[in-house]
């Protein structure tokens, strides 16, 4: 038992620097996986309990559009049969004046809420507060968040205005450290001029009563629908669901670098064993116990990896949403201050995925380990035999045709499943043919006039499957990168380019670019029209409809003018047919995402609801729209006004006077209402919006650092793996009259041609896999499209620091080649 | 070519032991010199010293007139580069390199350009018998054929010395008296002093002058 154990741990403890770059490289694979779970758990988990909390006691939500629906929806679900409480409230995201900060407000019916939503109603307190007009009751959270206490004042804003209200207790309302208020339905109505609007009712059922059922009894106007209260959360996290899956591949793929890693090291380890591993079989060890002991080493570097991943991941999730929130810069999840919860599960699914990747590293070298003959494998300078098994083509070839074949497989529940699919396996197939790939590169290579240049690539062409060992790690790191690259610049710079198309105004106005509780009245309209330098004006109103239960809720923008030359000022995909400005039904112009998520196509006469009823309208076409993933609809805004009668608006585009001062003008408007309006020039909103956009993907840019650093650490320690076994070599040229210096260059080249070589076919398979991410991953998970942008400075930079840093890292990791030990080693044979 | 006088080496550790003790020996350019002895003598060591690979702790040691014991680090592995060949008992052919890019390797280092390096390597393997085999690589040759590519590599940027250590311990009696006749020739050809370490009296016949080393220093053997 002591000796297999002994069998087990000494290669192991033989390269602890080797041992210990892969169990690191499992760990942070494991780290990954498991952090970007139990943020997103966390986050999804913190805002259900958050909901049903503010539910209490109710099984059946009536929801509508933000904007909210008319409150004579209400009498009719307190009477419907099986319905014993219905408690009707108003729920605003109002601006603090004067700050980028929000408040949920919720107005409630007391007598109602008292019912079923106990939690709503004021702790400690006179409860004739909670019916008066200018009072509120705030969560612990908003108190923290607002700097204030009980008795002190807060105003918040409403259309351009701000309102003043004393704080006259908390609720405890507002689980999971949400800042929430809570005040009477009345005064919110009237403090927020949402005159008999509901934004929701919960419904208390009688015993027995069947929810489902009840619901779907339910006579409700359009875009009003009735929900489980455990479905609350669920929407957030189908929301989020696409780009959490990404990040989760992204963590595969540090997990995966780090499989190769470990193959990478026990490939080496093996073949440099060869012939011990031949004495065990001569002294009577199996085939299938050879096999088991090399399993069994990558078996431990997977548990303790995945033991210290697991730490780590916890550690990580707490950090991140420390620092940046439960989203992770993204914006799903604005209000909420998690904590970390930590659920087991996933730690133990994230664990047993790293252990399976370490093993699924060892599988080939434990094969190779036990089909070696020990007759052949006892003689010296058996080692290049070692890696022959790994030139067959036929499980590469294979890989990559099936995974062109998933390419154009369809979305699995709205996920790209096969996208990935195709990558993973075009990832196998060309790291399966990576040692005739190498060969076929290395042949073709012009050998340099300098020695120790020609005898780096003499020594990489001898043993092109040893060179693909090493190399697969980086391969799979930099294919990669250099893929998120694409795609990220990609989209980047079709986001910039669309941002120029549809910023054609001089100046931008937003009245509630925090939070829904601002609006422009027809009064600020028209003063804004007024303005002096102001030329023309189109103002827009935005909100967000629920086509159908179930699925994510659409936005609806009733922009002016947008009958007039659509094709010209919208930036279209594909061919539009618009109708004319008197045609019945009218046009509406559906964003990527809305086509592909509703399943519209141009031409087709679709239901929005407005208003409280269907309003009709014909898809004209399809427009580009990277701002809203759940998709758009863009109407007329008079045809709007016609359909509702709301004659307010939310943003405005300026255009001035042909003399007229961008600053004058801007500070005109400011002037309207100094803390409520926010103006912005076209350029100020691009910088805004890539900085958004920059923010989202600093996690990608994190990850794909780390899979690099992961590559690198491989080929460093493969490198070192080498020059070990390669010491008399190194000893002999020493002899020879190779300076430390010239050994330290053939190091350096070797490195430097590995790493040109790893980066070739990195840099080809990463740009085949960006094709992909844009035409499979992306359209399938975000219904987005983009133009491909190669970043080719960027990646030019990138790679000339990978070869600088593969060249260090082969002297680092050769220090022994220099070494005295060297030429010790020779000396052995005197 | 080569000149020793009273060199002394020790090995530190926990049991620290005199291997060379008042070594002193010259040879004269072109003369061929075999040392015999007892294994753990020092043979090694003395080569080593020879060489510049180890220093000694006292005595002179000079190289076709200069004195290794106050060259640097890289001025020995220049002075190795362009007088000394080695021949080891194992070998060391480069596995990656065919047999002429093998021997071509001390050219290389020298800067040597490319016809004459070409005429030389050619000129070598034809010495050493082995022009038939230039494009072979390492493993596809037998023992003697790689301790004859190792002679040619030894031999090709005529070194003032030739340091053998052993070079037929690997090999069937019938090959090792090929390969020592075929070093003795090529020395003698090429003009280049040699020392020949070696256990067999019969390989130590072939030299010009043989040596005993023993734990008092080197004497003659009659």
């Amino acid at each position: 038992m002591i000796a297999r154990l002994d069998l087990l741990l000494a290669p192991l403890r033989q390269h602890p620097a080797r041992s210990t770059v892969s169990i690191v490289a499992i760990a942070v694979g494991v780290a990954l996986g498991l952090a970007i779970q139990l943020i997103n758990a966390t986050a999804v988990s913190e805002f259900s309990s958050a909901a049903r909390a503010l539910a209490g006691r109710a099984d059946l939500i009536v929801r509508g559009p933000r904007s909210g629906f008319d409150e004579s929806v209400y009498p009719g679900l307190a009477r419907t049969p099986g319905v014993v409480t219905a408690s009707p409230a108003l729920e605003v995201d109002a601006r603090v004046a004067g700050t980028r900060q929000t408040l949920r407000v919720i107005g409630i019916d007391v007598f109602r809420a008292a019912r079923i939503q106990p939690a709503l109603l004021g702790l400690d307190a006179d409860l004739l507060d909670m019916l008066r007009t200018d009072t509120i009751f705030l969560s612990p959270a908003a108190l923290a968040s607002l700097g204030v206490s009980v008795g002190q004042t807060i105003e918040l804003q409403a259309g351009l205005t701000g309102r003043v209200l004393r704080v006259a207790g908390t609720t405890a309302a507002g689980e999971g450290g949400a800042a929430v208020g809570v005040m009477d339905i009345g005064a919110a109505q009237a403090l927020f001029h949402r005159p008999g609007r509901l934004t929701r009712v919960d419904l208390a059922l009688r015993a027995g009563t069947d929810p489902a059922a009840l619901a779907a009894r339910l006579a409700l106007p359009a875009g009003v629908v009735a929900t489980r209260v455990e479905a609350e959360g669920h929407d957030l996290a189908r929301m989020t669901r696409a780009y959490r899956v990404n990040l989760d591949v992204l963590a595969l793929v540090a997990l995966f670098t780090g499989s190769l890693l470990v193959f990478s090291t026990q490939a080496l380890s093996v073949a440099r064993r060869r012939a011990e591993i031949a004495l065990l079989r001569v002294v009577g060890f199996t085939r299938r116990q050879v096999a088991g002991l090399v399993l069994a080493q990558g078996a431990l570097i997977g548990v303790v990896g995945a033991v210290l991943g697991t730490a780590g991941g916890v550690a990580l999730a707490a950090g991140v949403l420390h620092v940046m929130g439960s989203d992770l810069g993204a914006g799903y999840f604005s209000g909420l201050q998690p904590r970390v919860v930590v659920g087991w599960e996933a730690a133990v699914v994230f664990g047993v995925l790293g252990v399976i990747a370490a093993v699924c590293g060892s599988l080939a070298p434990a094969i190779e380990a036990a089909s070696a003959a020990p007759t052949t494998a006892l003689r010296s300078g058996d080692d290049a035999r070692a890696f022959r098994g790994l030139q067959t083509p036929v499980p590469g070839v294979v890989a990559i045709v099936a995974g062109a074949g998933c390419v154009f497989l369809p979305p699995v529940a709205g996920l790209p499943i096969f996208g990935y699919a195709a990558i993973a396996l075009l990832l196998l197939g060309t790291i399966a043919l990576l040692p005739r790939i190498v060969a076929v590169l290395l042949a073709a290579a012009r050998p340099p006039r300098a020695v120790a240049g020609r005898l780096a690539l003499e020594r990489l062409r001898a043993s092109p499957a040893q060179a693909a060992v090493s190399l697969s790690a980086i391969v799979a790191a930099v294919s990669l990168a250099v893929a998120m690259a694409v795609m990220v610049s990609s989209f980047r710079h079709s986001l910039d380019d669309w941002l120029q198309g549809i910023l054609p105004a001089d100046l931008y106005l937003r009245a509630n670019d925090v939070g829904d509780s601002g609006f422009l009245s027809v009064t600020d309209q028209r003063r804004i029209t007024e303005t002096a330098g102001v030329r023309q004006v189109e103002f827009l109103r935005r909100l967000e409809v629920i086509i159908e239960p179930g699925r994510p809720r659409v936005a609806v923008l009733a922009r002016d003018r947008v009958d007039e030359d659509p094709e010209h000022r919208l930036p279209l995909i594909g061919p539009a047919k618009p109708g004319t400005r008197d045609d019945a039904p009218g046009d509406a112009w559906i964003s990527e995402a809305a086509a592909a998520i509703q399943g519209w196509r141009v031409g087709q006469r679709i239901d929005v609801p407005l208003g409280g009823r269907r309003c009709a309208f014909r898809v004209a076409g399809v427009w580009r729209d990277y701002a809203r993933q759940s998709g758009a609809i863009l109407i007329d805004r008079s045809r709007y006004v016609a359909f509702t009668g709301d004659r307010t608006a939310d943003d405005a585009g300026i255009w001035l006077r042909d003399r007229a001062a961008l600053s004058s003008v801007r500070a005109a408007i400011e002037r309207l209402a100094p803390d409520a309006i926010e103006t912005l020039t076209p350029e100020e909103v691009r910088t805004r919006s890539l900085a958004v956009f920059d923010r989202t993907f600093a996690v990608t840019y994190a990850l794909e650092i780390v899979a690099v650093l992961i590559g690198l650490l491989g080929l460093s320690s493969a490198m070192g793996a080498e020059v070990v076994a390669r010491r008399r070599e190194f000893g002999m040229l020493r002899h020879l009259g190779v300076t430390r210096r010239e050994i330290a260059t053939i190091l350096a080249a070797e490195g430097a041609i590995a790493a040109v070589t790893g980066l070739t076919v990195g840099a080809v398979l990463g740009y085949v896999i960006s094709l992909i991410l844009i035409h499979v991953v992306n359209r399938q998970s975000f219904h987005w499209g983009m133009t491909l942008h190669v970043p080719w400075a960027g990646i030019a930079a990138f790679f000339c620091a990978m070869i600088v840093a593969a060249s260090a890292t082969a002297i680092i990791g050769g220090r022994q080649a220099m070494s005295g030990s060297a030429v010790r080693a020779v000396r052995d044979d005197w | 070519m080569l000149h020793l006088s009273n060199v002394r080496k020790c090995f530190a550790g926990p049991a620290s032991r005199e291997v060379l003790s008042n070594v002193s020996l010259d040879v004269a350019p072109g003369e061929y010199v075999a040392i015999v002895g007892e294994s753990g003598v020092g043979k090694s060591t003395l080569l080593n010293v020879i060489a510049g690979l180890d220093r000694p702790d006292a005595g002179e040691v000079m190289v076709d007139g200069q004195p290794v014991t106050e060259l640097d680090d890289d001025a020995l592995t220049l002075l190795r580069r362009h007088k000394i060949g080695f021949v080891f008992q194992a070998f060391h052919v480069l596995p990656y390199l065919d047999v002429a890019r093998n021997v071509e390797l001390p050219l290389a280092l020298l800067g040597v350009a490319g016809a004459e390096r070409d005429a030389r390597v050619a000129r070598l393997l034809e010495a050493v018998r082995l022009a038939n085999r230039a494009r072979s690589l390492p493993r596809e040759l037998s023992g003697g054929e790689l301790q004859r590519v190792a002679i040619a590599r030894a031999l090709v940027h005529l070194p003032r010395l030739v340091l053998a250590d052993e070079p037929t311990g690997n090999l069937d009696p019938q090959t090792a008296a090929e390969v020592l006749a075929l070093l003795r020739d090529t020395l003698r050809d090429n003009g280049a002093a040699g020392i020949l370490v070696t256990h067999s009296r019969e390989a130590a016949r072939t030299a010009d002058r043989v040596l005993r080393l023993t734990h008092a220093g080197l004497s003659a053997v009659p």
